[in-house]
């Protein structure tokens, strides 16, 4: 009765162990290593700054930067800081957001369960859109938002992500809502249930992991969004990362780089916040969405 | 009887695909029709035109007299329960109840009314404030059924509503349907593969095949004198045994064996030319019941099958396997030598060329 019995023992050291977590390691530090020394550098003086030793953590710890890039930083002609940009951001993202994830959603509920004459070839339309570079779009998109009074104002901006949102996010509820027994849709029609109906009261209360995944997509993607904002706007209604831009890129005077840094991360706090929220599903929700044809 | 169910050359296609082919049914009212086939048959197709889920290239459906072709399901007069439940998982099993009935716009005391009974008939009342989630198989099921009785309905459409629980439940619901069945006396239509429900449950079956009904009969006409040879091999577990055999001067020869035609049951007028032999594993006799069997002859064990109640013997015939059952005290191994015979009006015979009865 001798020789291996019960559990097989781990070896922690394998050399295999060792490969995997030194690999994952040092690409992590790698990728951190710049947000390092943002953070690091926002939190320093101009003078600290101009020694030059970027990776020092700050000798004299100073918040600052962080005052002036949300509220006194000048671009152009007006000095109200970033905030005047993020509350733009907000009331192009929210609406954008709320808009395209409800059609979305809709027509990807029609498109899985009722197969109305067409669906298809709409459908195809629909994907060869998410195919189609922005830049294609853009010149007919101003020339269309001229003829219909938007051009430059917010609700224009919601529109044009609204509409470029659609293919991803129609693909999206559409896989999903194909993965949902196609019985219980046939259950609701015996029980006399019409297309609004099975639609709110099946359909939506099922799919709540999705809809935390689209607006996790939407978010984060209307947030980061720079070239829409920098077309379809005029000054006053720029996006925070259209007025990130000019504050980093204003060649007058002195280069703040702290303060530069400082309103660089206060535009990153969004989509990171939302990163670290949802962790799984946004994973969960990019391989919805990639893989699934 | 003034038909419930009324079907009219009722044909679908998908494509080029014929999956019924211009089918024709009446089901009279209060009876329970199975529709049993191996899957790809049409059978749940058939069911889903029935309950207006699926609409028909041609053809007509008409239920309680009234032509519902165009009809929406919800308006055809018909109740529903599906393989896999379709309990909506957001809402209590009280809620999935009066789904149906609110969306109607019944008043609300008689919802109350109508669930309080067909709770009380399924005895479901403990689990009217749970979740779907929170119930078995057996008691989802049940909810589903459930769903379909307070819709107050005439017709019921089952689509293999058992097939999903494990054997001990399945035969437990079997018995609650029948039950159910006879206590409500509506009309029935039950899909299923299981030949087992199809023959304890119906009043009559529907053996389909390729979007075409094979045999329309009672369960016993549908085992005794199957129309050809794909009925006949269907039904029956272990399926019948088929030999090639030729008829002729009075006899019927199974190469070197051959016994006289007389006590045949024949359902047509042919006496002779090439056909398959048929005889049920079951209707083989041996030991003191051989004395009343004109047809005998020893067979050499193969393999041995115990089940307990009985034996299943492998044993070859005519150069054919050929098996049988045996009393389940027997005992018997492989390489013995048994004495069988069989009752000729117990036996069945099918056209070579075009496998019908004869």
């Amino acid at each position: 009765m001798i020789g291996p019995r019960g559990m097989k023992p781990v070896r922690r050291l394998s050399p295999r162990n060792v490969i995997i977590y030194g690999t994952l390691t040092i690409l992590a530090l790698y990728y951190l290593l710049p947000l390092y020394v943002m953070v690091v550098t926002s939190l320093k003086g101009m003078p600290e700054i101009r020694m030059g030793n970027i990776f020092a953590p700050p000798v004299e710890l100073t918040f600052e930067p962080w005052i002036q890039a949300w509220a006194h930083t000048c671009t152009g002609l007006s000095c109200d800081g970033l905030s005047r940009g993020f509350f733009n951001s907000v009331k192009i993202t929210i609406p954008s957001v709320i808009v395209s994830i409800a059609v979305a959603s809709v027509n990807g509920y029609a498109l899985a369960n009722w197969r109305f004459k067409g669906a298809d070839i709409f459908f195809t339309i629909l994907i060869i859109g998410a195919f189609i570079p922005y830049q294609v779009m853009i010149y007919p998109m101003v020339i269309l938002l001229r003829e219909m009074g938007l051009y430059g104002s917010l609700g224009g901006l919601v529109l044009v992500h609204t509409v470029f949102g659609m293919p991803i996010l129609t693909l999206l509820f559409r896989n999903y809502f194909s993965s949902l027994p196609e019985e219980l849709f046939k259950a609701a029609r015996v029980d006399g249930a019409g297309f609004w109906s099975i639609y709110f009261n099946i359909m939506l209360p099922m799919s709540l992991p999705i809809f935390v995944v689209a607006i996790i997509l939407q978010v984060t993607g209307i947030w980061n969004d720079f070239l829409f904002g920098v077309i379809f706007t005029r000054p006053e209604n720029y996006p925070m990362t259209v007025q990130l831009n000019n504050i980093v890129n204003s060649v007058q005077g002195v280069k703040e780089y702290n303060v530069n840094m400082a309103a660089t991360v206060l535009t990153g706090l969004v989509p990171l916040a939302i990163y670290f929220a949802s962790g799984k599903l946004f994973v969960r929700g990019i391989a919805a969405g990639a893989v699934k044809g | 009887m003034e038909p419930s169910i009324l079907i009219n050359q009722l044909t679908l296609n998908y494509g080029p695909v014929e999956v019924l082919k211009k089918l024709d049914l009446d089901v009279p009212k209060g009876e329970f029709l199975v529709l049993l086939g191996s899957s790809g048959c049409g059978k749940s197709t058939l069911l889903n035109c029935i309950a207006g889920l699926l609409e028909p290239t041609d053809g007509q459906i008409h239920i309680n007299g009234r032509n519902v072709t165009w009809e929406e399901p919800s308006r055809r007069g018909i109740g529903m329960v599906f393989q896999s439940y379709a309990l909506y998982p957001q809402m209590t099993v009280e809620k999935n109840l009066t789904f149906g009935l609110k969306n109607a716009k019944v008043p609300r005391n008689e919802i109350a009314e109508r669930v309080a009974r067909a709770a009380g008939i399924l005895q479901i009342e403990p689990l009217l404030k749970r979740r779907p989630s929170a119930l078995s198989g057996g008691q989802r099921q049940r909810v589903a059924i459930g769903r379909a009785l307070v819709r107050d309905v005439d017709v019921f459409l089952f689509d293999e509503p058992l097939s999903n629980l494990d054997a001990k439940l399945r035969a437990e619901l079997r018995v609650e349907i029948k039950r159910l069945h006879q206590n409500l006396g509506n009309t029935m239509i039950y899909v299923t593969h299981d030949q087992v429900e199809a023959m304890t449950l119906a009043d009559r079956i529907a053996i389909m095949r390729g979007g075409e009904i094979m045999q329309l009969a009672s369960p016993s006409e549908i085992y005794n004198l199957p129309v050809n040879k794909y009925v006949a091999s269907f039904i029956g577990s272990p399926s019948m045994n088929f030999f090639e055999a030729v008829l002729g001067q009075g006899e019927i020869k199974l190469k070197e064996l051959s016994f006289p035609q007389q006590d045949y049951q024949w359902s047509s007028e042919q006496r002779s030319g090439q056909v398959w032999f048929g005889v049920r594993p079951e209707h083989v006799v041996s030991g003191d019941a051989l004395g009343k069997c004109k047809t005998q002859f020893d067979v050499v064990v193969d393999m041995v099958e115990p089940m307990g109640s009985e034996t299943l013997v492998w044993a070859k015939l005519a150069g054919e396997p050929f098996r049988f059952r045996l009393d389940g005290q027997t005992r018997i191994v492989k390489g013995d030598t048994v004495r069988v015979g069989f009752d000729l009006s117990l036996a069945s015979m099918f056209d070579a060329q075009t496998e019908r009865r004869i």
